[in-house]
């Protein structure tokens, strides 16, 4: 330590391929998630879209704030897009008709994009194990049409197509586990993060990347504009989510589960529910059973962390 | 060096012809009665006779999707699906267009449910009329093999740059034997450049594709798509000129069989004009002046071949495999009744709809199209249309 003057844990590229000026809210937690992605992925990729917004706020003919190859062409199809490109890249580099080099296709889709209308295609291309990594931006609704609910959605959040009233808690399911849903196609690799954890996020990434063969990262995204929360509390309404255990982070590698951050204690959900103005009409007794439930998958994820 | 002219299903000389093509990316979804191709191009890539990739996807909207991908990164493309896997596909088949991915599908045209049939029409290729694909259809084996061969060329044109469909009747086609003459893969080479995507997907030279566009430019673009599409008919023609050159066999938008000085024209696109043909030759053989037309480009809209195909005559019969519920018949039929409606002498117009979910016209049944058709012209009739062979 003491040879150095400067002490310099990471480092991180200063080149943004997501370049400034696109036009996310205040506070995106999205864009924030995109912006440290770009990062890890560096110059060598294809990123294909979804409909959602990161597409809207990223591309308004004639601009664009990609410094990297881009395609969008449909909401559902972004990992059925990609394995026409993964497959077409290599056949062509193997056919001489194309110069040999790395080329990683990425997918970006939102939560909706990925968990309800994508859900097949998905599968279908994790199936058939294709070399591409597919990032999940999950801000838990559609936020691109107005908060209409997703089947990533939280139990008890008030959305557009499911807002709470006199009779209704807003969201009457659980959240679709969809990390889970990639693992059991018995892929390489999955990952949780969130970029109020940004080294994390970078590290999974960019693992992601470097994997041969399927991988999948599953990111929580703050939407301030969707939670009804103050624009400046992005990054600390993220890491909330981690530390009461809603969104717990971890890895599976070839089945096997590691927790990234292993929390001795959990905080209570209401730290983390309060800040948020789509949980307001929560009773306690529906807190209650948030936390309940909480406490259960939490137990059970450490359970497949201590049988790994 | 020489073409082979072999006894062979139609849909395996569809695979063939990729094969021929050297095509890249196959992706596919199976439904009868495109089955038979997508079988023989994989069991081509299995053998190891095609590299290419074969990506057996989860459904036709993924099989589209993944072309799109393919042919975005500039590799040369196939796929082919029928009745409810093209409507499946519906809303990749406008990306595709839009963003100028020269994808070729064949399409083993099926009627649509419900109720469920497997069987032949028009209906699937209706209900794409208007999606901006390039759109051939094919009277017989040997056009259907040629016109893959040249939908490729088309295609992947630098003035075109547009996906094509060629269609072939779903078992009246597809499931046929017929001696097609197969060419040389050094005679093909000669005739179908290597696809030169003038823009790929590449780290190296970053390009973003499909962004959205606001009302200011929406117009604009969509313009652009109709000027590009009605232009490639010039590259359509060059292309047709230049395989017949090479191969004998010439092709055009519009094609006359005994249409000279013919009083009554019966106009027919896809297999069953070869039917057709055999009717006029017995009413020809009865002193009748009948001919007919087949059209085989339907996208771009052949106006102007149409127009002078049709110069002269007195009675237009038009026969639709597909029904426009609810509206004036068949699509064909109405394109070109307003094709020709601002003409100054033009036949008169009658339409039928017949030939549904795989229901055979025979040559008898062609003259009784052709004579209800002319009583109609002399008569006049309530109805719009009429449906052809309806039991009652
Ligand atoms: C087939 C189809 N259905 C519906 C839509 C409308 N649509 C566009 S984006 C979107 C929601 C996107 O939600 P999500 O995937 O969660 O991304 P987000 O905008 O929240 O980032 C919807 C419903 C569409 N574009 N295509
Ligand atoms: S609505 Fe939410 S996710 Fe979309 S741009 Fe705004 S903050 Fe980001
Ligand atoms: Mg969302």
């Amino acid at each position: 330590m003491e040879k150095y003057a400067v002490f310099v844990p990471k480092l991180v590229t200063r080149r943004e391929n997501f370049a400034p000026g696109h036009r996310a809210c205040l506070g995106c937690g999205e864009a924030l998630a995109v912006r440290l992605a770009c990062k890890a992925l560096g110059q060598n990729v294809i990123i294909v879209s979804a409909t959602g917004c990161m597409e809207v706020i990223s591309t308004p003919l004639p601009y664009t704030s990609w410094r990297v190859p881009w395609i969008h062409t449909l909401f559902e199809n972004t990992a059925a897009v990609a394995s026409g490109i993964e497959a077409g890249l290599k056949v062509i580099m193997r056919k001489g008709k194309r110069l040999a080099e790395e080329v990683k296709v990425v997918v970006m889709a939102g939560d909706g994009g990925t968990s309800d209308i994508g859900l097949q295609a998905l599968s279908g291309a994790l199936e058939r194990r294709h070399d591409f990594l597919y990032i999940c931006l999950d801000n838990e609704a559609y936020m691109n049409t107005g908060i209409q609910r997703s089947s990533a959605t939280p139990y008890g959040a008030s959305t557009t197509t499911a807002p709470a009233g006199k009779v209704s808690i807003g969201q009457v399911t659980w959240k679709k586990n969809v990390p889970a849903i990639a693992a059991a196609h018995d892929i390489p690799y999955v990952a949780t993060a969130c970029p109020s954890y940004p080294f994390d996020l970078m590290a999974k990434v960019a693992r992601g990347a470097a994997i041969h063969g399927p991988a999948y990262v599953h990111i929580l995204s703050v939407c301030p504009t969707g939670w009804r929360s103050a624009t400046d509390l992005t990054v600390r309404i993220g890491r909330l989510a981690v530390e009461t255990g809603v969104f717990p982070l971890y890895e599976v590698e070839n089945g096997k589960y590691k927790l990234s951050i292993d929390l001795p204690q959990l905080r209570p959900i209401q730290d983390y529910l309060k800040l948020q103005g789509r949980f307001r009409h929560l009773s306690e007794e529906i807190m209650k059973e948030i936390q309940n439930r909480v406490n259960e998958e939490y137990a059970k994820l450490k359970e497949k962390v201590a049988c790994a | 060096m020489t073409e082979q002219r072999i006894g062979i299903e139609v849909s395996r000389a569809i695979a063939i012809a990729t094969k021929l093509a050297n095509v890249d990316v196959v992706s596919a979804y199976p439904i009868t009665p495109q089955t038979h191709i997508v079988e023989d191009i994989a069991e081509l890539v299995a053998n190891g006779e095609l590299d290419a990739a074969y990506i057996p996807v989860e459904s036709e909207h993924s099989a589209m999707s993944a072309c799109l991908g393919a042919a975005a990164v500039g590799a040369r493309t196939f796929t082919a699906t029928a009745g409810q896997g093209l409507e499946l596909m519906h809303e990749v088949l406008y990306i595709a267009s839009s963003m100028r991915l020269p994808v070729v599908m064949a399409v083993a045209n099926r009627a649509l449910s419900a109720p469920l049939s497997i069987w032949g029409d028009h209906s699937d290729v209706m209900a794409t009329r208007d999606t901006g694909w390039i759109q051939i259809f094919a009277a017989n084996g040997q056009e259907t093999f040629d016109n893959v061969l040249c939908a490729f060329r088309i295609a992947e044109d630098q003035r075109v740059l547009l996906p094509v469909m060629v269609h072939l009747d779903g078992f009246h086609l597809t499931h046929m034997i017929e001696p097609i003459y197969i060419p040389e893969p050094s005679q093909v080479d000669k005739f179908l450049p290597q696809n030169q995507y003038p823009l790929p997907l590449d780290p190296n030279k970053p390009i973003t594709m499909g962004a959205f566009a606001p009302p200011d430019i929406y117009t604009e673009v969509k313009k652009a798509q109709q000027v590009n599409l009605t232009a490639a008919k010039e590259a359509i023609l060059q292309c047709w000129k230049e395989f017949g050159d090479c191969f004998g066999r010439y092709y055009s938008p519009v094609e006359s069989y005994r249409g000279e000085k013919a009083k009554v024209l019966l106009l027919v696109m896809g297999s069953f004009s070869e039917t057709a043909m055999s009717a006029i030759d017995i009413l020809r053989g009865e002193g009748k002046e009948v001919g007919l037309i087949k059209l085989r480009l339907w996208r771009p809209f052949p106006f102007d071949e149409i127009r002078r195909a049709v110069r002269g005559a007195e009675v237009l019969i038009i026969l639709d495999r597909a029904l426009s519920f609810g509206g004036p018949g068949g699509p064909v039929c109405s394109e070109i009744r307003s094709a020709l409606y601002n003409e100054d002498k033009r036949p008169k117009v009658i339409g039928f709809v017949g030939g549904l979910g795989g229901r055979d016209i025979s040559p008898g049944g062609f003259k009784e199209i052709i004579n209800r058709g002319i009583e109609i012209s002399q008569t006049g009739s309530e109805r719009e249309f009429e449906m052809f062979g309806v039991r009652e």
